[in-house]
């Protein structure tokens, strides 16, 4: 049985998450903080993000709600917050939409705000269901061969 | 040749942070430092051992210590300037103020890049301004610094921390 087959499958699959832009160097580096006694790093920290942001999320769409006027500035702060922890994984669309909203809130555009938002909400769930089938993947094959890695 | 002192750099990282408390951890542990993550400027405080002064009525130059604080040798601070109640500058500016703390290196790191913030923290004494996300290669410039206040501390602390050969030959002899 070719045991290569399933490898090359995990790094094309995680070469294609950077080809469509989804992830940058960031994950790079998390991935080489994984070692023997903390072999899934990369994927601990990833479902802490999912779950530390979803609170993120839910404030921001109560506060998006909350119309009369809208107060940026609290998007704005908790749009902040989210886009950092985005930024430490390497979420590279997610991040680029947070840094869009953020600019819809600074020129005070609610209209911009939503729609950007939306898509914002689009981008981190889609992202989810790759890097969970890329990490279940992963896990199939075991530990990454380090010595595959390009220097 | 110092292995023992190396493992014995004591790192307070503050982050209100979840995900970033995690990576700069993380970052810290695998460049062999202890590593103490707390989530804001007054947690940092008081595990330092350190009491608002306005609580005190004592001259402003003292500084109240709990008696704990012996055991609590912190070689460096990291923390982050955007924090709520607290930010990274005030507790820098705290630190400083410290007459026990402010030799302690501070690092401030943020993921905005704002010059004129950046200059602040270093005028009022912060050693270095990391960008984050804080990569391996920032955290690889800590050591320097960990390395000139053990210079300087060696003498003045009542715990052994590293030992040179004079110190060696004097406990032998």
């Amino acid at each position: 049985m070719e045991r290569s087959q399933p490898r090359r499958q995990v790094a094309a699959m995680k070469q294609s998450l950077f080809d469509q832009g989804l992830l940058d160097e960031q994950f790079i580096q998390l991935e080489e903080l994984s070692d023997d006694a903390n072999p899934n790093f990369v994927e601990e920290i990833v479902t802490l993000y999912y779950r530390d942001s979803s609170r993120l999320i839910s404030s921001i769409e109560q506060a998006l709600k909350e119309r009369h006027p809208l107060d940026f500035n609290k998007l704005d702060t908790l749009m902040h917050q989210f886009k950092g922890s985005s930024s430490s994984i390497g979420a590279k669309k997610v991040k680029a939409e947070c840094t869009l909203f953020r600019e819809y809130c600074r020129t005070g555009n609610a209209e911009g705000c939503m729609k950007s938002f939306q898509q914002l909400k689009k981008e981190y769930a889609s992202l989810r269901k790759k890097l969970e089938a890329y990490f279940q993947l992963a896990r199939q094959t075991g530990p990454m061969d380090s010595a595959c890695r390009p220097k | 040749m110092g292995l023992a002192a190396e493992a014995q750099f004591h790192v307070l990282a503050v982050d209100d942070s979840l995900i970033d408390r995690i990576l700069i951890e993380r970052l810290l542990k695998t460049s062999s430092f202890h590593v103490t993550a707390v989530d804001s400027g007054s947690k940092a405080l008081k595990f330092l051992g350190l009491v608002e002064e306005e609580q005190r009525n004592e001259e402003p130059s003292f500084v109240s210590q709990k008696s704990h604080n012996q055991d609590i040798d912190v070689n460096l601070i990291i923390t982050d300037y955007c924090m709520p109640e607290m930010t990274g500058y005030d507790l820098l500016r705290k630190i400083k103020e410290s007459k026990s703390l402010k030799d302690i290196p501070v690092v401030i790191m943020s993921s905005e890049n704002v010059p004129s913030r950046i200059n602040r923290c270093l005028e009022e004494g912060a050693e270095e301004f990391f960008l984050k996300p804080v990569q391996q290669s920032d955290v690889n410039k800590l050591r320097p610094h960990l390395l000139k206040s053990k210079v300087k501390e060696v003498g003045e602390e009542d715990q052994v921390i590293n030992l040179s050969r004079n110190d060696i030959k004097e406990i032998l002899a």
